[in-house]
């Protein structure tokens, strides 16, 4: 157990080197520099020097590599060059919005298809389970972003009950700026929802076609006792791994659903930073979002060996 | 004859409602979908001559959506392209090499697997230029990964069968038993998840025009006409109804289009991709 956790763990750090180069050299690869495009129409050869030398690119690509990855190890991730503020408690600070959301979103989407999930499953071949498939089926071809419109539309421009967009800082208004957050998560949960319910859903009618759950009804147990002692631990795995996958969707969500409630979080810093050409910031925000989804991907793996003892001692 | 899987047949009518549609387009819309008559502005649903209304320039919604089906479908197609391109090749050659090869693509192709298409999309906009074709490359990069690991698996299962074994004795060369034992073998497999990879490129896509990373003004897009319904939900909310239901319909076409392909074909391997936008 010890040795496979240690040979995943190696991997994982190997994984996070390997994307930090793809991104840095995706960023320095830029036709001229990133100074000349920072600068834009006020590039002047002079200018432009000024500006490389600030930015430490006049040195080495190799150098300025291991000082921008050394630098996020220590907290570091560098000063965005058009708010002239440390990248790093900026992050911190709009982690106050996204944090939040996406938990949100996250609690939502299992309150909501865990018991349909479960539903649509053992009665999938009455009509009611067939309504609950129908409907995640539609919910998964549904854009979040649209979802997010939708809601807003009936909640906040019609019933006037939630604000259609912008944010008030916790220290404020705490009510205020967790009720602005409730339009957003519940479109990005919604539809996170549909997806995981057809999972479930599949995960669940799988199981019930198990020798062991056959054995248990033979014993006298019913349909739903089987289940719950034997089924639902079963029919998890193939659950966790799919809510891994999922955790990427809901942060690509959050990205998008935080430009259309106007949310001050990190996906609206991206969005900013991408149309300010603020390549610092960007670099920055796709790295560590790229190491949140590895990070994921390293605990779903890990969980499986909790959830099952046949993966833990086959390893 | 065998049964056609409903899904099959449902997602098959509503895919090709949307080449329909936008097929018709090249050659009829009702009105010019990009002519500006600000008059005409905000007309509501069947205003006059107008079945959808007009939005905040007075064009024509109905038209917009209908020339909207063909970007859709285009950068659908392209980022399709792309990912088969590069995918099929490396996944090919990494499960009839095996060894080093197979190794480090596999690796690569992990690592590439963890950047979700929109955040690749937004990186190369801020590196390159936002556009159409900056977000096709991007999505379809982002499926690379996805296509290579579903080859390599079909692949490596064609590679044990005996025919191979027997083209190998016989002395053909690598390209020989790729080109012809080993491709044929994994169509099935790539057929599906070609088309679950077309409706999640459609929701990438649209989530990125919407953003204004996307398909630029004044070309109709289904998520940058979303996009600019927002500033309008007080006058005219539909504008924010229909072209999301052109969305929810294509991807649902195309995801029921897969499933249905499944069952008719029944590869095991296909990769589940994260929906998106």
């Amino acid at each position: 157990m010890t040795v496979a956790i240690a040979t995943r763990l190696v991997a994982l750090v190997a994984s996070l080197v390997v994307a930090s180069i793809l991104v840095f050299v995706v960023v320095n690869l830029l036709p001229g520099d990133v100074a000349t495009v920072m600068l834009g129409t006020n590039a002047t050869p002079e200018n432009v020097a000024a500006l490389r030398h600030s930015l430490g690119l006049d040195q080495p690509l190799w150098l300025r590599y291991l000082q921008w990855a050394g630098g996020m190890l220590h907290g570091d991730f560098g000063t965005s060059v058009l708010s002239h503020t440390p990248v790093g408690p900026l992050i911190l600070q709009k982690l106050t919005v996204s944090g939040p959301l996406a938990l949100l979103a996250a609690a939502i989407a299992l309150a909501v298809s865990v018991p349909t999930g479960v539903v649509a499953g053992v009665r999938y071949r009455r009509l009611s389970g067939a309504v609950l498939s129908a409907l995640s089926l539609g919910g998964i071809a549904i854009p979040a972003f649209w979802a997010g419109l939708l809601l807003a539309t009936v909640f906040a421009v019609k019933l006037r009950l939630f604000p259609a967009g912008g944010f008030i800082d916790w220290t404020e208004d705490p009510v205020a700026a967790a009720r602005s957050l409730v339009l957003p998560a519940v479109a990005l949960g919604l539809v996170q929802a549909a997806v995981l319910t057809r999972f479930i859903r599949s995960a669940i009618i799988d199981v019930q076609r198990e020798d062991f759950i056959r054995t248990a009804r033979a014993k006298g147990l019913t349909r739903w006792q089987a289940l719950q002692r034997h089924g639902f631990r079963n029919a998890a795995i193939p659950v966790v791994t799919i809510l891994g996958i999922q955790i990427t969707s809901l942060l690509v969500g959050a990205i998008v659903i935080e430009n259309v409630f106007v949310l001050p979080g990190l996906g609206r810093l991206l969005f900013q930073s991408v149309g300010n050409r603020d390549l610092i910031v960007v670099q920055d925000l796709v790295m560590l979002l790229t190491a949140v989804v590895l990070a994921v991907n390293f605990l779903v793996d890990l969980s499986y060996r909790l959830l099952d003892p046949r993966i833990r001692t086959a390893s | 004859m065998r049964r056609l899987p409903p899904a099959l047949v449902a997602g098959a009518f509503l895919v090709g409602l949307v080449v329909l549609v936008a097929l018709v387009s090249l050659v009829w819309t009702p009105h010019d979908p990009d002519h500006v008559i600000v008059p005409d502005r905000f007309r509501g649903v069947g205003g006059g001559e107008y079945l959808l209304g007009t939005d905040q320039f007075g064009r024509d919604e109905l038209s917009r959506l209908m020339a909207g089906a063909r970007n859709t479908l285009l950068v659908g197609m392209v980022t399709v392209v792309i990912a088969i391109a590069a995918g099929v090749p490396v996944g090919a050659l990494a499960a009839f090499y095996r060894g080093p090869l197979e190794e480090v693509a596999m690796r690569a192709s992990d690592v590439l697997l963890a950047f979700p298409a929109i955040l690749l999309a937004m990186l190369f906009a801020a590196v390159f230029r936002p556009g159409t074709l900056t977000a096709m490359a991007a999505i379809g990069i982002a499926f690379v990964p996805v296509f290579a690991r579903v080859v390599r698996g079909a692949g490596l299962q064609v590679m044990q069968m005996d025919y191979v074994t027997a083209a190998r004795t016989f002395g053909s060369r690598g390209w020989w038993i790729v080109a012809r034992h080993l491709l044929p073998n994994v169509g099935s497999v790539l057929i599906v998840q070609a088309t679950i990879a077309f409706a999640v490129a459609i929701l990438a896509e649209a989530a990125l025009s919407y953003l204004g990373l996307g398909t630029p003004p004044p070309t109709a897009s289904w998520g940058r006409m979303l996009s600019d319904s927002q500033s309008y939900l007080y006058q005219s909310p539909l504008l924010a109804l229909w072209p999301g239901m052109a969305i929810a319909f294509s991807v649902l076409g195309f995801n029921l289009l897969g499933d249905g392909l499944r069952d008719l074909l029944d590869p095991k391997l296909v990769e589940r991709l994260p929906a998106q936008g």
